[in-house]
């Protein structure tokens, strides 16, 4: 019921709120500040992602196997969140999976092409946090980090973490 | 709620619950970064102006209104067109204070708290203050000074969630000192 727009307002929003209040306490943000601010997202969006992957999953039967988990990902997950489908998967079969998306939703307001490319870490710890966080509650450890080279495509690498 | 199996209806729901989880996290966090509920309100009314000031652009480019001539068709198109647009729902607008400077906001159901029950220890918390913050800062974009605040909440306990706004002033335009 809530408009789309809505969440990319919010996000915006929620990202620049934590960098200012980062900031407030000193003048410069060091890369310790930086890596704050990303931590408080990332977990943030862990939280979202649990919650999103278990409304969408309560129905369906259970996966076969990490490689089906990654492709449900992929597909249903990916447009339940960022409204469409990733467009490569790519694996090397021994936990380590990158999915890539060509025009991901959360960098196609900032630029195409090479502006603002410092920037992207900011829009992208959120939805790292929600890729983990779905993987989490699907029985799955990752750690999940993202790295865009031109906007607005975007790489998520998954590292299925083994116990 | 029942579950229609209409695509479309699907699909925005599931945005919904993007934006809910994401609000609710938010608070979560403020919350967690602020000592007492009076605070996070306050945040939340702050990040909300903020989005407001962005989010009119978006509503004047897609809705295609033009300059409302009074109050109380601000009121209307707040409720009928801004509410709906992006929360799908309508509120009712209702008590309209004699001068018709102040009026009412009702609404039936509030996205934003879906799933969503307050502690009790947050009793102070209005869970919601993000709304009041995006009307005053929409409504300051189109030079009008507005109060905004939640009179009832359901999630403390009232039967209905009611807004109440009250127009402070026309704000003038600021030409810029130019070469008469």
């Amino acid at each position: 019921m809530a408009d789309e727009s809505l969440f990319d307002f919010l996000h915006m929003e929620i990202v620049s709120h934590i960098y200012k209040e980062q900031q407030s306490s000193k003048g410069e943000m060091d890369n310790k500040d930086r890596a704050v601010c990303v931590s408080v997202l990332e977990s943030m969006g862990f939280r979202v992602g649990q919650g999103l992957i278990e409304r969408l999953t309560r129905d369906s039967p259970s996966f076969k196997d990490e490689l089906d988990v990654m492709k449900f990902v992929c597909k249903d997950f990916w447009t339940k969140v960022f409204r469409r489908q990733v467009d490569n998967l790519r694996t090397n079969h021994q936990g380590t999976y990158v999915l890539q998306d060509n025009k991901f939703s959360l960098l196609t307001q900032l630029s195409s092409g090479k502006q603002y490319l410092d920037q992207a870490p900011k829009y992208l710890a959120f939805s790292c946090g929600v890729v983990r966080g779905a993987l989490s509650n699907l029985g799955m450890d990752s750690v999940v980090t993202a790295e865009v080279s031109v906007m607005p495509s975007c790489k998520f690498q998954v590292v299925v973490q083994k116990l | 709620m029942s579950r229609q199996s209409n695509r479309t209806t699907d699909s925005k729901k599931m945005n919904s619950e993007l934006f809910t989880l994401t609000y609710g996290a938010l608070v979560t966090q403020l919350c967690k970064d602020y000592e007492n509920d009076e605070e996070v309100n306050k945040q939340l009314d702050k990040m909300g102006y903020n989005i407001g000031v962005r989010l009119i652009e978006d509503f004047l480019a897609r809705s295609s209104i033009g300059r409302c001539q009074d109050f109380r068709e601000t009121a209307d198109v707040i409720a009928k067109v801004a509410f709906k647009m992006y929360l799908g729902t309508t509120p009712s607008v209702s008590n309209w204070s004699p001068a018709g400077d102040e009026f009412s906001l009702i609404l039936e159901n509030n996205p934003l708290v879906d799933f969503v029950e307050l502690p009790d220890n947050h009793s102070m918390l209005v869970y919601s203050n993000l709304l009041c913050g995006v009307l005053r800062g929409a409504l300051e974009m189109v030079q009008m000074a507005v109060d905004v605040k939640f009179a009832q909440d359901t999630l403390r306990g009232d039967n209905v969630t009611e807004i109440r706004m009250k127009f402070i002033k026309r704000i003038e335009e600021n030409l810029p000192a130019g070469d008469e």
